[in-house]
């Protein structure tokens, strides 16, 4: 009777009835490509494992060129299962940027992003953006010679682009060169502008999936679709896979504990064979790879400037390919993405046995 | 027409401007005028080198003899610092002719005999006020030097097959000694000595051996010389000195190897070794580690085994055989347990257990170990145990990290598999929950 009460109570101030409304209505159309529909809620709880993860770790580490690493070894020497949340920290930062890669292509390939989900596309693609963005800040905090020496080549990199790019490279690094002052404001910007933004777009995000409901594949558009209900029956689904993520973290972590390595030290030489983080593999081997010089141009520029134009068009991905009646437009689309996951893949693993 | 305006110059009449154009015309021409005049000045004044006639005549000669000294000395350190032939040998050049170049009267000298060389280059390099032209920082001293060395003490007896200052520094084609190309550039001083002393023939007058460089090649000097190419690696001229060169005494041995094993010659000198060495008039260092061949020192040197250097003096059961039996012994020991504990911080670290801390800890015992190989020259089995003692504690507790870190390791590996039952018991209960609500939804939808 008290709990009745006390719903009543809230529902009056809340409005919980509405939102229950909204989750009871909500459904879930089954196909043979349901499965991919799993990678959004998959990446949202890594995600979520990261927030809760890094606020344990930011209890112990001191964000300064000389104490970071000291105390990241202490929290996974000395305090009570720090290697396990430090693990999983960075384990689930891997996974989560493979799931969302997987959620992009999978919303890609099935042209979610038809009208009136652009905008669902758009924040999603900003989504990523900053997720690489946690990816690149948070390596270098541990303070040790890899993530030295990889923050240094990467933001030497962004200095590369034309105009913008030395102002950028300071900006990034807080002077010229990558010192305890890089390490403090990468450090800001992985703790508060990020998470900011995040959470931020990870609201708008989610509200226009629920505003405009699940997409199903051109394929099937205006053809009887079986549905289920998102609450309970794909909810508790995502759960089962929650679950399992949870044990295959704790697996990672305890079969494969993230390593530190050694402190890094700006007057050391760079380790031989330095290589980023896997999701940029595939840019620093093209990079690589790329002449010294392309029709009379600089092979690194043009090679960065064609990646920020893959970016741009990434964005614009909803507005150029917006009629699910023009087939022609689909194939084209769907070779390009096609030769996109595959270059992704060849590079990084080139990348990795080269 | 003079009331003309200037269309460029409001203001200005149109003579006055022509005027002034002809005023800066003549300027500009005097202006370049003066810049090609200077132009020329300096390239007049560019080529303004001395005359020589010897290397004139001498690089044209047939006979290489005596055309090389002229081609040689394209390189040479003193034709870098101004100076040319005249200012060894005398004479004129800026004469045409040979006599005029060579005429005694000018002061010419001509080769120096052997017996000579050592003055010959003294001139300039014995004296101080000259030298600092030149070179402040040099030495003057080399001539003086030179007639302390067994080369110059033979070379005033009339002797004249010993080197002199051209044997080693060659001659007219002389570098720097900083040069990697001279022939006294410390990976090349060896080779230059070894032209003669590598030569049984050459030294059989002299009654001295032959075999000093094939054996210092197998050394472990010549080792940090040539395959590390560290130039502080000692060669012939560090220990036998280079002007003065001749054989360390007995007495001076150690103040010769002493001058980089500082400490192993300080401890020499106050151990029982001291006495006994003195007495018998034994090379100190060189017993044990020879003088030419200096092989890397190993354990195996100390005790009392078959390779053991220790028992080419002592017998079973005398003091010094019990002292070099306990310190290998314990030095034996020290090196057993750093492996164990290294052994088994490396099996840590490679199950992806963090350990850096106590591998760095673990250097406390292996500077021990170098520490103790070191005093092992007191031959006091108690100096030794001082710091074997520590080591072996510091290597204890690196042992017990890593038996800590293995512990914790099967620990997260049990806690990882009651884990990973719960996880997949909790996944199997929601999965059986989906079934039954879907199983209630079909009937309930059959139903209606």
């Amino acid at each position: 009777m008290r709990i009745e009460a006390l719903r009543a109570w809230l529902d009056e101030r809340l409005s919980l009835s509405t939102v229950a409304a909204m989750a009871q209505k909500k459904e879930v159309p089954v196909h043979r490509h349901s499965i991919w529909y799993y990678f959004g809620g998959m990446t949202l709880f890594l995600f979520m494992v990261q927030v809760v993860t890094g606020i344990l770790l930011l209890l112990y580490y001191r964000p300064s060129s000389e104490t970071a690493f000291e105390s990241v070894q202490f929290i996974i020497t000395e305090v009570k299962f720090g290697w396990l949340i430090r693990s999983i920290h960075s384990w689930s930062a891997n996974l989560m940027i493979a799931t969302l890669f997987i959620h992009m292509f999978s919303v890609f390939f099935l042209r979610a992003y038809y009208k009136p989900r652009e905008m669902t596309w758009l924040s999603g693609a900003f989504l990523l953006f900053v997720a690489i963005c946690f990816g690149f800040s948070g390596y270098l905090l541990p303070w040790n010679k890899l993530a030295f020496f990889a923050t240094k080549v990467g933001t030497e990199i962004a200095g590369v682009i034309p105009i913008v790019g030395r102002p950028m490279l300071r900006f990034l690094r807080g002077g010229d060169d990558v010192t305890g002052a890089t390490l403090t404001r990468f450090f800001g910007f992985h703790v508060a502008v990020l998470p900011a933004t995040a959470t931020a777009l990870i609201a708008i995000h989610v509200l226009l999936v629920q505003l405009h409901g699940m997409s199903v594949p051109p394929k099937l558009i205006g053809k009887p679709v079986k549905k289920m209900k998102f609450v309970p029956n794909f909810l508790l689904r995502d759960l089962i896979g929650w679950i399992l993520a949870i044990g295959v973290l704790a697996a990672l972590a305890a079969l494969f504990p993230w390593e530190l390595g050694e402190k890094a030290d700006a007057f050391a030489p760079a380790p031989a064979g330095i290589k980023p983080e896997w999701y940029f593999l595939f840019m620093f081997q093209t990079l690589k790879l790329i002449p010294a010089k392309v029709l009379g141009f600089d092979g690194e520029v043009l090679g960065i400037l064609a990646f920020n134009g893959v970016a741009l068009l990434l964005f614009f991905v909803p507005f150029i390919d917006r009629d699910p009646e023009n087939l022609r437009r689909r194939w084209i689309f769907n070779v390009l993405g096609v030769l996109a996951l595959i270059y992704i893949v060849v590079m990084t693993v080139y990348g990795y046995v080269t | 027409m003079d009331r003309q305006q200037n269309q460029s110059n409001p203001g200005v009449p149109v003579a006055a401007a022509a005027d002034v154009r002809q005023v800066i015309s003549a300027k500009r021409s005097l202006r370049i005028a003066l810049r090609v005049a200077l132009v020329l000045m300096l390239f007049t004044l560019a080529p303004a080198q001395k005359k020589s006639s010897c290397i004139e005549c001498h690089s044209k000669l047939e006979d290489t003899r005596l055309s090389a000294p002229a081609k040689l000395f394209d390189n040479d350190i003193h034709r870098a610092r101004g100076l040319s032939c005249n200012d060894c040998h005398g004479g004129d050049p800026n004469a045409d002719t040979k006599e005029g170049a060579k005429d005694p009267r000018k002061g010419y000298l001509g080769k120096p005999k052997t017996l000579d060389i050592p003055a010959y280059c003294g001139k300039c390099h014995s004296d101080a006020n000259l030298m600092k032209r030149f070179n402040p920082s040099l030495r003057v001293d080399q001539e003086r030097e030179y007639y302390t060395s067994n080369h110059g003490k033979l070379l005033k007896t009339g002797e004249q097959r010993v080197a002199t200052c051209i044997s080693c520094h060659s001659v007219h084609g002389i570098r720097s000694p900083k040069d990697p190309l001279s022939s006294v550039y410390p990976s090349n001083v060896a080779e230059t000595c070894s032209k003669c002393h590598a030569s049984a023939d050459y030294m059989r007058g002299f009654g001295i051996p032959s075999d000093q460089f094939e054996n210092y090649k197998k050394s472990v000097h010549a080792k940090a010389l040539y395959e590390k190419q560290d130039l502080s690696a000692p060669t012939c001229n560090d220990c036998h000195g280079n002007h003065g060169a001749t054989p360390p005494g007995i007495a001076s041995v150690a103040n010769v190897c002493g001058t980089c094993h500082g400490r192993q010659a300080e401890l020499f000198q106050v151990s029982p070794h001291k006495a006994a060495f003195d007495q018998r008039q034994f090379g100190e260092c060189i017993k044990c580690h020879s003088n030419h061949f200096i092989a890397k020192p190993s354990d195996e040197m100390l005790g009392t085994g078959d390779k053991a250097v220790c028992i080419t003096c002592h017998t079973a059961g005398d003091k010094g055989f019990i002292a070099a039996g306990s310190m290998r012994g314990r030095i034996d020991e020290l090196i057993a347990s750093v492996d164990r504990s290294t052994e088994i911080l490396t099996r840590a670290e490679r199950a992806g257990m963090e350990v850096s801390r106590p591998k760095f800890e673990m250097k406390e015992a292996t500077d021990a170990l170098t520490h103790a190989r070191v005093l092992i020259h007191s031959s006091s089995a108690a100096e030794v145990d001082k710091v074997v003692a520590p080591g072996l504690a510091a290597s204890a507790k690196g042992y017990q990290a890593g038996l800590g870190a293995l512990a914790e390791r099967s620990f997260r590996r049990k806690g990882l598999a009651v884990s990973l039952v719960f996880i997949l018991f909790l996944a199997t209960l929601v999965y059986l929950k989906v079934k039954q609500i879907e199983r209630r939804q079909n009937e309930s939808a059959e139903g209606a």
